[in-house]
């Protein structure tokens, strides 16, 4: 929803209009699934703040509840279980939602100006007033987040409570996370906060562990410790995170070229004209049955 | 008036150009439409349909409409577009046509090789068109399909798109350009001399007439 009191870095389908205020000042939600104990407390937060209620699902003999992320529901633990190696068996538990791109595959495919903006602070939010439901936003996103809700047909996900972080708090997830695997702060003290973490779990045992910070994308204002950080997979996430190279494609230099390709072809008709002059039949010259004549 | 109507053919029958003119309305609404979602700054034509979710909503149940007037279409001509060994000729030497010198050519028959080959392009563009517009219309099919399966699919609705559009350009401009094509689809009927110019073949097939 509309959030007034952030400054505005980019908006979607508007070139014109980069980087209004300052580029510092970058938050980041640091997610420790180390950390987690799967309580879904943040879900539970995240419904309560943004006043969202899903349909009470069915028990399908997992824990993930409800099963997918939807309009109403932004924020979802994914429990996995694994094998990362032979003889280890892990219950993996992972907070989904939106990931707040620096590079946003949403932003770059949405068609209506203003529709999804970012903010100088690394959020990125939809603005539904100005979606119009076309869902290029779900084509362009690298993590499967936006949704289209079936009542108004606008694009929801997560707002990293971008109206919290306006005031000052935190979100209400991190808020609310009772083991404080969720934490928010600036980028920079978020990536520290991780060494420290990464250099725990590794002396745990952990070897491979690792931050999830994909600069495919810029890199994430929501980032990750995992403890297979070299298995991304593992968690659902994908290996390399980057937008696909067919939206690139489609909303990057097909845009201008195709545009630019239509007008020269205009153009190119109306200069065969003038060069070549109009092709009449000789037989009808004189006559007013060529174009635009007799139309008695 | 009188005088000409024995000068006329008929080239058209009034639901050949009913059938073509529902194609060519539609075509117009969704090259609005379709080009306000593609290009940022051509948002402002969804103003045209009542902004931007209601191009959104419009545009792909006006593709139906297209699609399917133009199968009308499509059957209706196709056997008339089948390329033959003349209208390869014809497109290698296609310079003449540009340069008005169109005597050096292969006589055309009812199409020449260039409306033959235009043809084509727009079924198979128009097929494309179809089948990923489906993949990526909102709300009703789209959710179905793979993610990957509908970035292919909006890469290839708007390649389609493009090639259409281009072609498009070419068909109105040569209408334009070949003094007395309008009339064909207005009215139905082209002069003789226009006949024996543009499509000495199909004159001698319709009439008899040998060519001049």
């Amino acid at each position: 929803m509309a959030t007034q009191s952030l400054q505005i870095q980019r908006r979607s389908a508007d070139s014109a209009s980069v980087a209004g205020g300052s580029q510092g000042g970058k938050v980041a939600k640091l997610i420790d699934i180390s950390k987690c104990i799967g309580c879904k407390a943040c879900q539970v937060a995240c419904m309560e703040w943004n006043d969202l209620r899903d349909e009470v699902g069915t028990n399908v003999g997992v824990y993930d509840n409800p099963q997918d992320l939807s309009e109403h529901t932004w924020t979802l633990m994914r429990f996995s279980e694994v094998e990362p190696d032979s003889d280890n068996f892990e219950w993996l538990i992972r907070k989904d939602g939106c990931m707040h791109c620096a590079e946003p595959g949403c932003l770059k495919a949405c068609p209506s100006p203003g529709a999804i903006v970012q903010y100088t602070n690394g959020i990125v939010e939809f603005q539904q007033a100005h979606c119009i439901g076309c869902g290029y936003c779900i084509t362009g996103c690298p993590f499967n987040i936006p949704r289209l809700s079936k009542k108004d047909n606008r694009a929801y996900k997560c707002t990293l409570c971008s109206d919290r972080v306006a005031e000052g708090l935190q979100p209400a997830c991190a808020k609310t996370c009772p083991t404080q695997a969720i934490t928010f702060g600036s980028k920079e003290d978020m990536v520290r906060h991780a060494d420290l973490r990464i250099a725990d779990l590794k002396e745990r045992g952990y070897a491979n562990a690792g931050l999830y910070d994909p600069q495919g994308v810029g890199g994430t204002h929501v980032m990750y410790v995992l403890q297979h950080a070299d298995q991304p997979e593992l968690y659902g996430l994908p290996k390399q995170a980057e937008i696909s190279p067919l939206v690139s494609l489609w909303k990057g230099p097909a845009k201008p070229l195709g545009l630019l390709a239509l007008g020269l072809a205009a153009l190119g008709a109306f200069i065969h004209y003038r060069k070549v002059g109009p092709n009449v039949a000789e037989e009808d010259k004189g006559t007013s049955t060529s174009a635009g004549g007799d139309r008695a | 008036m009188s005088k000409q109507s024995n000068n006329l053919i008929q080239r058209y029958s009034m639901q050949e150009r009913m059938n073509h003119g529902l194609v060519a309305v539609t075509f117009v609404l969704l090259a609005l439409s379709g080009l306000a979602l593609f290009h940022p700054s051509l948002f402002w034509l969804t103003g045209l349909f009542g902004g931007g979710a209601w191009a959104r909503i419009l545009h792909p149940f006006i593709g139906v409409v297209m699609f399917v007037s133009f199968l009308g279409l499509m059957f209706r001509f196709w056997r008339h577009n089948l390329l033959t060994k003349d209208d390869r000729v014809w497109l290698s030497r296609v310079g003449d046509f540009a340069n008005n010198r169109e005597e050096r050519l292969p006589p055309a028959g009812r199409y020449n090789g260039g409306q033959k080959l235009l043809f084509w392009v727009m079924v198979v563009t128009m097929l494309i068109l179809m089948a990923s517009g489906v993949v990526i219309w909102q709300p009703y099919f789209a959710p179905n399909f793979a993610i990957g399966t509908v970035r292919l699919a909006v890469v290839l609705h708007a390649l389609a798109a493009f090639v259409l559009i281009l072609g498009i350009i070419l068909h109105v401009y040569a209408a334009i350009w070949v003094k007395g094509t309008l009339d064909a689809m207005t009215r139905g009927t082209v002069t003789r001399a226009w006949a024996r110019k543009h499509h000495p073949a199909w004159l001698r097939e319709v009439t008899g007439e040998a060519k001049k």
